[in-house]
């Protein structure tokens, strides 16, 4: 299980890369292993409002149907179109293929997310 | 957490596993769209011995059978198998089961795991007849091997003319040198087979097969599910459960509303004198999304149902559902809204067998 020691995490299995007042939110490799296949992915809009903890998209395995919740509260600046024709990209490289950039509204929020030792720690258990 | 006998199997192949119905089973191997391919274009074999299985055996065991059982026990004959329904006094399912018919004295009963003790527990309520109601779920283990390909792989490993198995019978016979009961019966809409046996001798046709037969997948629940779906398999808790009748899940065909009374026929058969209310259909998702249970289903900004089971579906390649509505809106081309989260999508009515195997 890959998980880079530049970007923070959440219990809930998402990683935030911050780049100038900015993040960038995915699924972890540990999230996209336990989904298995995923066929499809249900993206929020520019400019939609997530807030931390609330769910903003909807990943879709062959199995099931699973929330990703925001780990920061902020306005989407950008969202990862390629991912609406090859959610599978989300397989195949969780960190590279982001889901969706945000504009931080309060970067204390930050501080609450897990580091890249504390998540492996937490997902073994 | 129970384990099958096939348990070290499933590690050693890397599956993973998961709990369901108080056993830890294999969800998949590789991935549940593969194992799925596999069974519609070649076969896979699958650990079902967590299925419950009970004898009924006495003078008395086809009064005992025909009083809780839906289908026409008295019609069968030996090595013969019906597929029918334990129903209340309501109309509802307690369960959905296989009855195999050894002969006048002895059935096997091969029922759900998640429903097998209340099922064992509603059957003994029953029993004023001469008859007993053993639980010998585990005295047997169970491989299922489906797909096209299932007969040739397994004629290998015996001489009985496997061909001479029709469709819903089944016989006892000897497969690499061991004895088994093995029935031409299915949960994937493919042709197959349900062999039982004694534990170490199913855990050895289990290997066995994987190891001889390079083009034989193992295949977990999470591909057993999509391919029952897709064939039109009910699911217990799904497509039926206390509160679907048999006939309003469109399995009719399994209940004999003529014969001498079995529970809950009166409630059927006025239900079906009346015209049922509502049905089991199947939905073709029109807009982009997936479809999955317990979603409501909208006509003309009226609630009118709810979705049973969803998938994409790997064989068809599209988003499909199963969903109970009112009769008036269960024709085919019906127009529905189903909201998706915070989405109202458009779908429609089409039959529930989405997908049916070519006859060879």
């Amino acid at each position: 299980m890959k998980t880079p020691k530049d970007l923070r995490y959440t219990k809930t299995h998402e990683w935030v890369r911050v780049e100038d007042g900015h993040a960038y939110i995915g699924i972890t490799d540990y999230a996209q292993d336990q989904l298995g296949e995923i066929v499809f992915i249900e993206l929020p809009e520019e400019s939609d409002d997530l807030e931390k903890g609330e769910e903003f998209a909807a990943i879709e395995s062959v199995k099931a149907a699973s929330d990703v919740m925001a780990p920061v509260s902020g306005v989407v600046t950008a969202v990862n179109e390629a991912l609406e024709d090859s959610p599978e990209l989300l397989n195949e490289d969780p960190y590279e293929n982001w889901i969706v950039k945000v504009e931080l509204e309060d970067e204390s929020e930050l501080e609450g997310l897990m580091s890249a030792e504390e998540y492996e720690n937490m997902s073994k258990e | 957490m129970k384990r099958t006998p096939l348990y070290d199997e499933h590690v050693r192949l890397h599956a993973r596993m998961v709990e369901y119905a108080g056993y830890e089973m294999p969800l998949q191997y590789t991935s549940i769209k593969e194992e799925h391919h596999a069974v519609r274009n070649r076969a896979g074999v699958f650990d079902v011995s967590h299925m419950g299985e009970i004898h009924i055996q006495g003078s008395e065991a086809t009064d005992l059978l025909d009083h809780i059982f839906t289908n026409r026990v008295r019609a069968m004959t030996a090595q013969e198998i019906q597929y029918g329904f334990l129903t209340n006094e309501k109309g509802g399912v307690v369960d959905d089961l296989l009855v195999y018919k050894v002969n006048d004295e002895f059935y096997l009963l091969v029922v759900n795991a998640a429903n097998k003790d209340k099922d064992f527990a509603w059957i003994k309520e029953k029993n004023n007849f001469d008859a007993t109601v053993i639980d010998k779920t585990d005295s047997y283990a169970e491989i299922a091997l489906q797909g096209p390909k299932a007969e040739e792989i397994l004629q290998t490993y015996t001489e009985t003319d496997l061909s001479a198995i029709r469709f819903f019978t089944f016989a006892e016979f000897e497969i690499a040198d061991k004895s088994f009961l093995v029935s031409r019966t299915g949960y994937t809409g493919e042709d197959g087979f349900e062999i039982y046996g004694e534990n170490d001798d199913v855990k050895m046709l289990f290997s066995r097969l994987l190891a001889e037969n390079e083009k034989l997948l193992p295949a977990g629940l999470g591909c057993r599910d999509t391919l029952r779906f897709e064939a039109g398999l009910p699911l217990y808790g799904h497509e039926i459960d206390a509160d679907i009748t048999p006939l309003e899940a469109g399995y009719g065909f399994a209940v004999d509303l003529r014969k001498e009374r079995f529970l809950g026929q009166d409630v059927l058969i006025r239900q079906k004198e009346a015209g049922l209310q509502r049905k089991v259909v199947g939905l073709e998702l029109l807009d982009k999304g997936i479809l999955r249970e317990g979603y409501d289903v909208y006509h003309e900004d009226e609630r009118i149902g709810r979705t049973l089971s969803g998938y994409l579906s790997p064989t068809l390649e599209k988003p499909l559902a199963t969903a109970i509505v009112p009769m008036k809106n269960a024709k085919k081309g019906t127009i529905v809204t189903v909201k998706v989260r915070k989405r109202m999508l458009q779908a429609r009515v089409r039959n529930k067998m989405f997908y049916r195997r070519k006859k060879s």
